[in-house]
């Protein structure tokens, strides 16, 4: 699809290049781009029971993998995504029941998400590395 | 809250009406999501509480019965809701011929690694394999 830099070619239709992001519509392709890296966790989850199930050796394996830098990075981002999938899909069960869908609430309730997203994810980890001190 | 509120009466008496199995997926879909917000906040929650801690402490935590029977229900409900979230991805975004070999695989696979996690609890639980 080439665009002419100087004069720019009239959409047909709004697509993702013109539509402005909004609250809404972020926060609805956060809900699903979380989803598929929760899915991915998900078999994460199940390597590391069965990693724990055979013994200290794949365990400590496992637990180094997690414990480097990237492992870190990775595990932060994880992290954000279960709670921001988690807050968003509680907000899709309220509105299931029917409640919520003035445009007021729709904002309030969709930076509710992103800030207790946020704040989970932060409390987890202090908590994570205060409990780690701790043992 | 039962389907019959939800379908049509025609829907009702013929069995299906024009949504199919579409009203069971996103009925299911709601059902596993609320069993899986305590199950997850527990899951994490203890991951926490595990911070740090050696691995026999670790394996004898998931070695009780509790907590063998919530990681067989986490991992139940949680590939059962990642399987359907994936089925609607895959509706989507994939229109050819492929969409249905997607649809299977992803299916079998959640299946496959639902009975992999749950035979490692089971493992565990049972000590067996697992030298301290």
């Amino acid at each position: 699809m080439e665009r002419n830099s100087r004069k720019r070619t009239r959409p047909l239709s709004p697509n993702i290049q013109i539509y402005r992001p909004q609250l809404t519509s972020v926060l609805s392709i956060a809900n699903r781009l979380t989803g598929v890296i929760l899915s991915m966790c998900a078999v994460l989850l199940v390597v590391w029971l069965v990693a724990a199930s055979s013994g200290p050796d794949a365990h400590s394996w496992f637990q180094a993998a997690i414990k480097s830098w990237p492992g870190q990075v990775l595990l932060l981002g994880v992290t954000f995504s279960f709670f921001l999938h988690l807050c968003g899909g509680i907000r899709h069960l309220v509105w299931d029941t029917v409640r919520g869908f003035e445009l007021r609430q729709i904002y309030s309730s969709g930076w509710l998400v992103v800030a207790a997203s946020l704040v989970l994810t932060l409390a987890s980890w202090l908590a994570s590395l205060i409990v780690a001190g701790a043992n | 809250m039962d389907r019959y509120r939800f379908r049509s009466p025609l829907g009702r008496a013929t069995g299906l009406g024009p949504a199919r199995t579409g009203f069971e997926h996103w009925w299911t879909a709601r059902v596993t999501a609320v069993a899986l917000i305590p199950l997850t906040v527990w899951f994490t929650a203890s991951l926490i509480a595990h911070s740090g801690s050696e691995y026999e402490a670790f394996i004898g935590w998931l070695s009780t019965p509790v907590v063998a029977v919530l990681m067989i229900l986490l991992l139940v409900m949680l590939f059962w809701h990642t399987a359907l979230g994936l089925q609607v991805i895959i509706e989507d975004y994939i229109h050819s011929g492929v969409k249905t070999w997607a649809l299977l695989a992803t299916r079998f696979l959640c299946f496959a690694l639902a009975i992999s996690g749950i035979v490692a609890m089971l493992r565990i639980y049972l000590g067996f394999g697992v030298s301290t």
